[in-house]
Parts: C-alpha cells; sequence; structure tokens
C-alpha cells in the first residue's frame, strides 16, 4: 500500500492504482469523458486533470499510476489537490475545447437530461464563447439499425472504438483521419455485427451515438424507472425498466457485477417494441376453426366444460421460457388438485431433472466465477447467442491471458480463439486422450459449460452423463470449485426446475404431450417454442399472438415481464426479483391471478387470494428462493449422481438450439427492431441508409 | 487539412493482390516483428501498396494489407487515413508535391502554385493525359533550398518560375531532369561557393584550429 495525500486528507492505496482511483477511494469526484472502469485508459479526454505537488503541469489522473510518481526526496507522501484554482482553470479550458466543435443542439438532443458532457459543463463550463471561427460539421454515418450517429456532436473519447474492440470482440468501430477531422465510422460504414452493440449508446458520453428506435421518444426526467431483471436468456441481467404512463419506453443494464456488469445484449435492449405489438389484451374462444373474443367467464366456462369432460390423467400442462417462478407453482398446484401428473417447463425436451439435486442443472462456477476459471471447454453450446452477456466475460477472462478454450459442437465465431475438438459427443470421450486435455490436466480451476446442444440432444440423459463423468474424473471439480456449469436458454428453466415443475409419477414431458391425441386438455402457460399436435384441447395463457395463441382453443390474456413481479432463478440458480414497471394491456391480468380464478370455476379454488399469499406458500415448500439475489449452492455429489446414468448415444452433432439470436421469445419475434436485426444479420435484407 | 475521404468508387479498382515480388518482399518484412506483432508491419505495405498501384492506395488494396496481416479492415483504414502521405484518391504520373510553408512562401512558392494551378489544374486534380497531379503540401525539410517541390521520389530545390516549368516541361516529354538544386549550387551548400573557411590558414595556428574543430565532435 501507498500513503498519498488527497486534498489534506492521508489515505492508503494500493501503488497499481490509478491516480483517478486513489482520489475517489478518498471521495473526491473527477470528471471525465474517456475513461471508463471496465475498458482500457485512453486517457485523451484531459478532463481528469489534477494537480500533483512538485510537478510542473497537472497531469491526467486517468492514466498515471500512483507507483509512477516520483517520490518526494524526504519520502513524505505525494500530495495530490483536485480542488485548487489551478486544477479548476486547467478544466475549464479542456472544457472550453471540447465545446468548441461541440454543436448548441440539447434541447434536440435524446442525451439531454442525462448528458455527460452537459453535466459537466454546469460545473466546468464558462459562460459565454471566445470562439469566432466556424464549428466543425461531421457527416453521420450509418453503423447499424440498432445506434444512430449525430457525429458533430462528437468529442472523440473512443469509448465506443474501445468497447467494441475489447468487449464485444469485434474490430469494427474505429478513428478515421486525424486531429480535427478524426471521425468515429465502421469500415465503410458497415452495419456493427455485435450483438452487444447497443451498449456504446451507453457509453457515449454525448449524444453522438444515441438509440435508432428510441430516437425523438422521451426524456429521461418523464420516464419513471423501475428495477427489474431481463428474461430474454438464462442468465438474468440487471435492467432498468423505464416508462411513460403505461408503456414502456426503453430498457437500460444496470450495474451488478455478479451478472452482467454494465452491459447487456441488444435483444435486451431493443425488445421493448415487442412488448407493443401482437399482445394479447382479451380473452378469446375457438368457435367454428376462428377465434372469437369472448369475456373471462365465457373463456373459463368453455375451459370447465372441456376439463369435466376429461380426468386428470388427460390433463397436461407446459410452461414456457418467460414464465415465471409464481405463476408456474401456482399451475403445478392446478395440475395436482386436479390430479395430473403431466407438467413440464422444457419444451425442447432438455435432460435435466430436479431429482439428480439442484448442481446437475446450475451453472455451479457462477458467472462471476469465469474470471477465475483457468481453462475452459465448452461442450454443445454457442455462448455468444445463448448468453451474449456471459460470452462478454468469457471473452474478458480470455483476454487476461493464459485460458485454453476447447469447444465440441458447432464451430463458430464465439469473439475468441478455441481449439476445435469435434462436433459430436463422441468427441467428448476422445478429448480426455487428445492432447487438448494437457492443459486442463494442469489447471487448477477448470470450466466446463454444457450448452443446451447437450441436454436437448435427441439422447441427451446419456451424453449429459458423459459430460458429467469427465467433469467429476477429469478434475473439472474439487472441494472449493465446481466446474460443472449448465448454460440454460430460458429464463424460466431453473426456477421451473427447482420447484419441480416437471413430470411427476408417470406424468408425460412435454414432448410427449405435444404429441397427437396425448392429452385432451392441455394448458400452456407461455409456451410458444413447441408444435402442439392436433385433437388436444389447447387453453393458452400468455401475452403475445405467436404459435401457441394460433393453436389455442381459449386464450387467456397473461401479462409480459415488465408488467408482473416474478421471481425468476438464473442459470447460475440466482434468485432475483423483476419489478413491475408497467400494466398488461387491456383486459389481461396477471397469470398467477388468472390461474387463481380459473380454478375457482374449476371447482379447485387455489389456497390464495394474493400475490403475497401465493409466495409465502412458495418459501414455505422452497425456502431458498426467499433469498433474493443469492444462490443456494449445490453439491459436487449432485453432478456425480448425475454421470451415473447409463446409454447409448449416436454421433448426431451437439448442435445449439438458438438458430437466430434476434428472435427466440414470443416478444422478441413480435419486435420489428428484432425482425430487422435478424435480417441484417442473416444478409436477407439490405438496409443501408445511403 | 481537410477531410480525406476513399476515392468515389467508380475510381476503385474491383480487385488488388501484391505482385509476386511485393509479395515476397512483403512477407520478408512481416518476419521482421515477432510472433503475434505483425500488424506493426501495415506501414510499409500499405506504402508498397501504394507503390504498386500507381501512386494511391485504392480501397481494394487497404483491404488487402489488413487480410495479409490479419487485421480489421478498419485498423487499416484508420491508418491509410491518418498519414497523409498515402494518396487516398488517384494521383498522375507524375505526382507534385508542392511545399508551401513560411520558407518556401517567402522564396516565392506563390509563383510555382500559379504556375501548377495553370499547367496542372486544381490541387488534386489529374491532367487528361494522366500525367500529372499536385497538392500542396506542409514543410519537407528543404528548407535552405527553398522554394522546392517534390515530384515522385524526387526533390527538385532552388525552383524559379522558369526552372519549374522546364522541369515540368521535360517529364512531360518523358525526359529525366536532374533533381536537386536548380541553381549552381552542389546540394546544400551556400550558392555560389564556400563562404566561410576560403581564406589559407596561418601554418602555425592550422593545427589549433584543427584541434579546436575537432573538440565538439569529440564531445
Amino acid at each position: 500500500m501507498t500513503k498519498v495525500i488527497v486534498d489534506g486528507k492521508e489515505i492508503d492505496v494500493p501503488p497499481e492504482y490509478t491516480l483517478l482511483q486513489a482520489c475517489e477511494a478518498a471521495g473526491a469526484e473527477i470528471p471525465r469523458f474517456c475513461f471508463h472502469e471496465r475498458l482500457s485508459i485512453a486517457g485523451n479526454c484531459r478532463m481528469c486533470l489534477i494537480e500533483v505537488a512538485g510537478m510542473p503541469k497537472p497531469q491526467a489522473s486517468c492514466a498515471l499510476g500512483v507507483k509512477d510518481l516520483p517520490p518526494n526526496k524526504d519520502g513524505s507522501p505525494k500530495v495530490l489537490n483536485t480542488k485548487t484554482p489551478m486544477v479548476r482553470k486547467a478544466r475549464e479550458g479542456v472544457m472550453e475545447f471540447l465545446l468548441i466543435n461541440h454543436p448548441l443542439d440539447c434541447p434536440i438532443c435524446d442525451q439531454g437530461g442525462e448528458c455527460d458532457l452537459q453535466d459537466q459543463a454546469m460545473a466546468y463550463g464558462v459562460d459565454g464563447s471566445r470562439f469566432q471561427e466556424n464549428k466543425r460539421a461531421v457527416e453521420d454515418k450509418y453503423i447499424g439499425v440498432l445506434v444512430k450517429t449525430i457525429m458533430t456532436r462528437c468529442i472523440h473519447c473512443t469509448r465506443c472504438i474501445r468497447f467494441t474492440t475489447e468487449v464485444a470482440g469485434v474490430s469494427e468501430l474505429g478513428a478515421i483521419g486525424r486531429g480535427e477531422d478524426m471521425e468515429i465510422t465502421t469500415y465503410l460504414e458497415k452495419a456493427m455485427t455485435s450483438e452487444l452493440q447497443g451498449n456504446v449508446v451507453d457509453l457515449c458520453p454525448v449524444g453522438a451515438l444515441t438509440s435508432k428506435p428510441y430516437a425523438f421518444a422521451a426524456r429521461p426526467w418523464e420516464l419513471g424507472k423501475t428495477q427489474s431483471v431481463d428474461v430474454m436468456d438464462a442468465v438474468g441481467s440487471a435492467i432498468r425498466i423505464d416508462t411513460r404512463g403505461r408503456e414502456v419506453m426503453r430498457i437500460l443494464p444496470r450495474t451488478n457485477d455478479d451478472v452482467n456488469e454494465e452491459w447487456i445484449s441488444d435483444k435486451t435492449r431493443h425488445v421493448v417494441d415487442g412488448l407493443r405489438t401482437q399482445r394479447l389484451d382479451q380473452p378469446y374462444i375457438r368457435e367454428n376453426g376462428r377465434l372469437v373474443p369472448a369475456t373471462w367467464s365465457q373463456a373459463f366456462a368453455a375451459i370447465a366444460a372441456a376439463v369435466k369432460k376429461s380426468n386428470g390423467k388427460r390433463i397436461g400442462a407446459i410452461a414456457g421460457d418467460l414464465a415465471a417462478v409464481e405463476e408456474m407453482y401456482a399451475l403445478k398446484q392446478l395440475m395436482v388438485s386436479l390430479g395430473s401428473p403431466n407438467i413440464d417447463a422444457r419444451q425442447d425436451g432438455a435432460a435435466v431433472d430436479p431429482k439428480n439435486g439442484r448442481a446437475s442443472y446450475l451453472f455451479n462456477a457462477t458467472i462471476a466465477g469465469i474470471e477465475k476459471a483457468d481453462a475452459l471447454l465448452i461442450v454443445g453450446a454457442n455462448p455468444r447467442r445463448e448468453a451474449a452477456v456471459l460470452n462478454a466475460r468469457i471473452r474478458k477472462r480470455w483476454r487476461a491471458g493464459k485460458f485454453p478454450i476447447a469447444l465440441i459442437g458447432e464451430q463458430a465465431d464465439l469473439t475468441y480463439p478455441y481449439d476445435y475438438i469435434g462436433a459430436g459427443p463422441e468427441s467428448l470421450a476422445l478429448f480426455v486422450k487428445s492432447k487438448h486435455s494437457d492443459a486442463f490436466n494442469e489447471a487448477a480451476r477448470p470450466m466446463m459449460i454444457v450448452g443446451s446442444g447437450v441436454l436437448s440432444h435427441p439422447d441427451g440423459t446419456a451424453v449429459t452423463a458423459l459430460a458429467a463423468k469427465v467433469a467429476s474424473e477429469f478434475g473439472f471439480m474439487s472441494e472449493d470449485w465446481n466446474g460443472f456449469c449448465v448454460l440454460h436458454t430460458a429464463a424460466s428453466r431453473v426456477g421451473a426446475l427447482d420447484i419441480g415443475f416437471v413430470p411427476q409419477k408417470d406424468g408425460m414431458t412435454a414432448l410427449q404431450m405435444a404429441r397427437p391425441g396425448a392429452v385432451d386438455v392441455l394448458f400452456l402457460l407461455g409456451a410458444d417454442e413447441i408444435d402442439i399436435q392436433p385433437s388436444a384441447f389447447v387453453v393458452y395463457i400468455g401475452t403475445h399472438g405467436d404459435r401457441g395463441a394460433h393453436r389455442a382453443d381459449v386464450i387467456l390474456p397473461g401479462a409480459a415481464y415488465p408488467e408482473k413481479s416474478g421471481l425468476y432463478v438464473n442459470t447460475e440458480g440466482r434468485v432475483q426479483m423483476a419489478n413491475r414497471a408497467a400494466f398488461p394491456p387491456g383486459d389481461a391480468r396477471e397469470d398467477w391471478a388468472i390461474l387463481r380464478a380459473l380454478s375457482d370455476v374449476l371447482g379447485h379454488r387455489l389456497p390464495f387470494d394474493s400475490l403475497a399469499q401465493l409466495r409465502q406458500g412458495l418459501f414455505k415448500e422452497f425456502p431458498h428462493l426467499m433469498q433474493l439475489d443469492q444462490i443456494a449452492p449445490g453439491k459436487t455429489a449432485h453432478v456425480e449422481k448425475l454421470a451415473e446414468a447409463q446409454g447409448q448415444y449416436d454421433k448426431t452433432p451437439l448442435r445449439s438450439p438458438i438458430e437466430d439470436f434476434y428472435l427466440t421469445n414470443p416478444v422478441a419475434r413480435a419486435s420489428a427492431i428484432m425482425a430487422e436485426c435478424s435480417a441484417l444479420h442473416s444478409g436477407a435484407a439490405r438496409t443501408a441508409a445511403e | 487539412m481537410s477531410v480525406r475521404r476513399l476515392a468515389p468508387p467508380e475510381q476503385q479498382p474491383k480487385d488488388f493482390a501484391f505482385s509476386r515480388a511485393n509479395l515476397e518482399w512483403a512477407q520478408a518484412q512481416v518476419k521482421k516483428y515477432p510472433e503475434g506483432r505483425q500488424q506493426s508491419a501495415v506501414i510499409p505495405l500499405l506504402w508498397r501498396a501504394q507503390e504498386q498501384a500507381g501512386g494511391w492506395l485504392p480501397e481494394a488494396a487497404i483491404r488487402h494489407v489488413a487480410d495479409f496481416l490479419g487485421l480489421a479492415h478498419i485498423r487499416a483504414l484508420e491508418v491509410a487515413t491518418f498519414y497523409t502521405m498515402f494518396n487516398l484518391e488517384p494521383v498522375g504520373k507524375f505526382h507534385v508535391q508542392l511545399c508551401g510553408t513560411t520558407p518556401c512562401r517567402l522564396r516565392g512558392a506563390d509563383d510555382l502554385e500559379k504556375l501548377c494551378k495553370k499547367k496542372i489544374g486544381e490541387q488534386g486534380h489529374v491532367t487528361e493525359d494522366g500525367k500529372f497531379s499536385w497538392v500542396e503540401v506542409e514543410c519537407l525539410g528543404a528548407c535552405v533550398n527553398a522554394p522546392m517541390v517534390q515530384i515522385n521520389a524526387d526533390y527538385y530545390e532552388d525552383l524559379t518560375k522558369e526552372s519549374f516549368n522546364q522541369i515540368l516541361d521535360a517529364l512531360a516529354a518523358g525526359k529525366k531532369p536532374k533533381p536537386g538544386p536548380q541553381v549552381k549550387r552542389q546540394l546544400s551548400a551556400p550558392a555560389g561557393g564556400p563562404t566561410t573557411l576560403v581564406a589559407d590558414v596561418p601554418a602555425a595556428k592550422k593545427s589549433s584550429a584543427t584541434s579546436s574543430k575537432s573538440k565538439p565532435k569529440s564531445n
């Protein structure tokens, strides 16, 4: 530790700290534009100037290390000043230069109200301009469908370049020209291909890069802000939902170092317009092959009639990928009271089962634990498509060095290099003997990501068992490390497994229920990723007119994820609460309330009248769900138990189930922005704004 | 300096590849750098590509060099647009770089500029026969011989309107005018012969003179 005196206050800081960090540790506020905690240091905005006693000029505090300061002759601690007139004058000078070429268009700028330059100009700006010459004007660039550019506003901080190169792993943005003529662009204005590109909008300290879909939509001060979690993938990124009135205007990331740091994927961010289109806002009943609007009581009566004709064994329920724990719990209770063992949340037929214990289906090493791992084997997953933010974490670890990565499954550009071992499950057996395994032998904390490609393989159970076997025999698990990491793709999956939303004794799986004539009445709780064969009477409780609604005989309109309070358990097993930011449209209701009302009509009244009562029952049965933001860890024995399963497997290649990153769930499929991204990504449409 | 752009698409050749000789040369250049640092060769390679493409860098050449070095295309474009000696638009067979910085201006660069405008046209414009183009540049470091121009790789110094005109005419006629000072002068030595150290030095003082002269050198 090194002693420094900041504004007269002596503190101890680690020598590798920069002066900026040291000053912040002492409680001083340092203005900055180019510096960002999670990006490399550029040191080009000069806003963070401070005074170092003994140095004649002000120093850029972000780019100077405490250990690089020349020591005082008498060995006394270095004195840093952040509030002296000299510092103030220096920063005012920098600000004046920045403002020379910055347009005065704050009233029409989308960044207005949440602009770093605006805020800091309040502190360091001078009241008038001494600049008589013409301002610089820069042509706007096309860099994709999500990011709008007004390049005249750019102050050349290069945060966007550093983000795309370092975090997103695509070297697409760059600065051409130099000096005053420097311009940020992609090569020949091609669209960016990163699935994290939306984050450059948050990083941009001015209004040069703004959100294209959100352009001129709202002002930050008129938005209601609700903290919530994302359900687009199983990572459970922390988000902030901004609403105006009853409409969700935008979604922004929140900082959560354990999960998403401060990034979110484009799907998470820009799915917003999908919440407005294709919505189910009233019940429907199918009459003569056509869906006809109905009242709630008519819809319930139709369901009650269908249920009466059947018996418990011929009734089933499938929960979808976006379902919260509460509504699955309510649905499970309803099915139990109807005498049905047929419940399942695994629409893809994934070979995960809570009977083996929690560690058999969790991302045991945790997402933050990726940074502690020292070797990585990816089996049957494409983390870039399945969990884009988690992939950024893997890349972050890879950039830190000494991180061998091997891949079994589909070859893809993951933004970091890897050794490709093979496509099928037999490669997993070969891996143990291959030369690649040497690096893993030496590793103290090797990690294995088991993706949906393994779980939903035709011989999923056998292949998963093989993966678990390799993990337990190959040192992926030790006393203080469990490197067996299951990467789910559905936000509801771990929650469903936690509460046992899987076939009960002699029950049918989702795929079995979908077969023709398997069940008489089938409840779909937002299940849109499965093809239900004819003959069953389908009750669809959901939000969007997607596949499930088209097949339905009765539609009960539910609430989408920003419109309800609900628990979600992410792939690590972290229990997180999504909060209600808006209200469901029209007659739509929260799903648990629909199930509660329906149970009354069916004559099996569920034992709760409010969400709080429901949660009470839920927590009593599954106490670990009570611990918000915590992980109840599994035991390595669970994974070993998983390995015991016997079975043959064929050589079908392990494929990631996600074909199109942008269209994985009903909300995303209803979004025009996501459709545009998807088309652009697949090269089907030419949308360059020339 | 103004914003530098790539040449319009209709001027761009479809593709570019290093000639065999240049490819071998480029591979040798890359070998100079340690493993994983191959992209350090980007400037020499772009320069060679510019030479091969006739004095300017087509977009295809920038892409080719980037691919050759395993760089993202934008990284090579950043370099090509940063350095003004990479010409992004076509130039004439003889590309005149006219020094327009203060010493040359004081010594008559204005006249040379007028001549350029008269004989070649506006800056950055290539004559119809494809032979000439000109551009004003910052100091080329030959202030002693001001005013001067650089034509392709050669410096033509101590120019007057007349001598510059002759040089341009000679080049147009396919002749090779002599580079260097266009007045009677040895390189940058004083015009009209030496002006110092011309008198005979007395024999007695000679040794001390040489020793005092050699002193600074030994320092």
